[in-house]
């Protein structure tokens, strides 16, 4: 249980960096290490295929087409937009009511039972695809058809338009 | 767990990073000398007896030469660059089994530091982490060339680690687990994967080259057109670890790719020669070894044989052919296993 | 066009078949050639500080005073060597033979100092050419490296030959 605080401490110290580095290549890293210490947790909660996965693909590969971006965009200081009050009065109302769905949500948790004691392998890659092909079998499939659009999406907006070259 | 397996496991966490470093330290020595026998030259023989001690010479230079921050670079990066390539680099081979169970007295000894039942996954992901090294260090430099070299390695690691993904799914498919030491049991004598899946295999070992940025795919250091690549600006022993993590990765997938396909330590009539089963399984590490040997050594053959590919043309090959040919196979492999097998 | 002359090759460029545009049959073909040499192949090189290529005949390396048949010295000091150096890199002191040393020097005159800087001279042999009496030869071996530039100017104790009958 020590080990969970001191990596929960870790997740949310990197977090609070991810947004206070100066330099947005720094709070990429940030991003990365926070990440990491997500698949630490998955690890201790024993879900190991869900710890590998988000390496894999949050680590590895999101992550590196981030910095891959921002190593091209020169984002300096006097290169950054000047935000108007009315951009920072909607981000205060923005984040305000994140913050009361928070609150309304931490006031029904309960404790859980704990998922680690009841089945041990529920998060072994064999029992999980078992389940996501029997029980949740379309919902897994519809999202992969959202990934889908998404993929066709990204591919449309590189296209070029005939018309306007 | 007692007290004798925690040490033991430890003694083998410590012969295997040793080994990984030594056979890292003469792949160097053997580049240089297989590629001067594919020249008809003579290679390294002044230090030492044919050459044998120019790594420890190589070394010793490496540590002594002049250490150098650009003004501009970014200090901290600059140094966190190199120390996660060869991080990243030595951590891949805690899941491959090198052998088979030794038992000495009471103790059985898993030649393997962990058998994790995701150990073909975490090997995607130690590679995948890679390109951070790459990525940061080239960063850091604060110099065009390293930039576009790190540019170059992040997008071409990317594309190649899909193909990679695709054409492992059709080996998982076969063998129905993530394991290594179970796929390694199951190529039990002389039922090598390389028999069920030749063209994943094929796809695999173009992509094996791709991560590890080898020739003809080395374009993140392309000399030509790139100075030095990412590690344009790097000197001493930081470049030391740049150089050095390149060929740990060389061997570390060397050894993955002959534990999925070419049967690991498993080699034919292993039981049938009527040795008892300690003499098996040193002689199956025997044998894999010689296969990683094998492999180390083909990397350098082709290193040696083919000229680097153009950009353009090494993502065309990896988004154009090797994705749907690894598709492709996924789709043999699931027909081949509902209506023959 | 016309051509000018009949040499010109029309090159056909067939668009590539299926193996061809595989790449495969030619990367193994190309491996096979990189694996002849590996396996058959003898190496050329010459180990050098061990093994030493012949010196063609007419390579000039490092410059001797030569000495007649008597053993005495043939330079005389006339100078047409320096003069004719184009790197200018001969200087010499002549000094006059005394009574008692004619078994040392040929002539009424000698050179008493007779330097070469190696780090000027470009071996073009025309002093070789100049000399009168025939006692300058680009016959040695090459310059040998070393740390100072002092230690590049030659004098008499490593250009004369060595006496005869030692």
């Amino acid at each position: 249980m020590s080990i969970f605080y001191f990596i929960a401490f870790l997740s949310i110290l990197f977090a609070v960096l991810v947004i206070s580095a100066k330099n947005p290549v720094h709070s990429i890293l940030y991003l990365v290490l926070t990440f990491f210490t997500f698949t630490i947790q998955y690890i201790l909660l024993n879900a190991q295929f869900l710890a590998i996965v988000n390496f894999i693909v949050y680590m590895g590969a999101i992550l590196v087409l981030f910095l891959y971006t921002l190593m091209l965009i020169n984002l300096n200081k006097d290169s950054e937009p000047v935000k108007s009050n009315i951009i920072k009065i909607a981000a205060v109302l923005g984040g305000g009511s994140l913050l009361v769905v928070i609150v309304a949500c931490l006031k029904q948790v309960g404790i859980s039972q704990p998922v680690l004691l009841k089945d041990p392998g529920l998060g072994l890659v064999k029992n999980l695809g078992k389940v996501l092909f029997n029980e949740f079998l379309l919902p897994f499939e519809v999202s992969s058809l959202l990934l889908l659009s998404a993929m066709v999406g990204a591919v449309l907006l590189a296209t070029k338009d005939p018309k306007t070259t | 767990m007692g007290t004798a397996d925690i040490l033991i496991k430890f003694a083998l966490i410590v012969i295997i990073f040793l080994i990984s470093l030594l056979i890292a330290m003469y792949s160097t020595y053997a580049e240089r000398k297989v590629a001067a026998f594919f020249q008809d030259r003579v290679g390294p023989n002044r230090a030492g007896p044919f050459g044998i001690l120019q790594p420890l010479a190589d070394g010793a230079k490496m540590f002594l030469k002049e250490e150098i921050i650009p003004t501009h670079a970014n200090g901290f990066l600059f140094i966190v660059g190199p120390s996660l390539a060869i991080m990243t680099a030595c951590i891949g081979s805690a899941v491959i089994p090198w052998g088979q169970k030794l038992t000495i007295g009471t103790h059985v000894i898993d030649l393997q530091v962990t058998d994790i039942n995701v150990g073909v996954l975490y090997i995607f992901g130690v590679v995948s982490l890679g390109v951070y090294g790459v990525m940061i260090g080239g960063w850091a430099s604060n110099n065009k060339y390293s930039l576009l070299g790190a540019i170059r390695a992040a997008s071409q690691n990317i594309s190649y680690e899909i193909a990679m993904g695709l054409s492992i799914i059709s080996l998982l498919m076969t063998t129905g687990t993530l394991s290594l030491r179970e796929i390694a049991e199951q190529q039990h004598g002389w039922h090598w994967n390389i028999i069920y899946q030749p063209l994943g295999f094929l796809i695999f070992i173009v992509c094996a080259f791709a991560e590890t940025n080898r020739t003809p795919f080395d374009l993140p250091e392309c000399e030509t057109e790139l100075v030095g690549g990412y590690h344009t600006e790097y000197s001493s022993m930081k470049l030391g670890f740049y150089l050095f993590a390149e060929y740990i990765n060389m061997f570390v997938s060397s050894a993955v790719m002959a534990t999925l396909y070419f049967g690991g330590y498993n080699f034919p009539f292993m039981h049938s020669l009527g040795l008892s089963e300690n003499w098996v399984t040193i002689l199956g590490v025997i044998v894999l070894f010689a296969k990683i040997f094998f492999f180390i050594f083909f990397f350098m053959w082709v290193r040696w044989t083919i000229p680097r590919f153009r950009y353009d043309q090494l993502m065309d090959l990896g988004w154009k052919t090797l994705i749907p040919l690894a598709i492709a196979n996924i789709v043999l492999t699931g027909l081949w296993m509902t209506f023959i097998k | 066009m016309e051509s000018l002359s009949n040499k010109r090759k029309v090159i056909e460029s067939k668009p590539l078949n299926f193996w061809e545009r595989a790449y495969l049959p030619a990367i193994l073909h190309g491996l096979a050639i990189t694996m002849k040499h590996f396996l058959f192949k003898k190496d050329v090189t010459v180990r050098y500080p061990e093994q030493k290529r012949e010196f063609s005949e007419n390579f000039r390396g490092m410059h001797s005073l030569k000495r007649d048949e008597e053993g005495r010295e043939r330079c005389t000091a006339c100078g047409l060597c320096a003069l004719s150096c184009p790197a200018e890199a001969i200087t010499m002191i002549s000094a006059e033979r005394q009574p008692g040393e004619e078994n040392l020097y040929r002539e009424e005159k000698y050179a008493a100092v007779y330097e070469i800087n190696m780090l000027r001279c470009i071996f073009c042999g025309l002093c070789e050419e100049a000399c009168p009496k025939e006692a300058i030869y680009l016959d040695g071996d090459i310059i040998p490296a070393d740390y100072l530039r002092k230690d590049f100017i030659y004098g008499k104790d490593k250009l004369v030959e060595a006496p005869l009958n030692q």
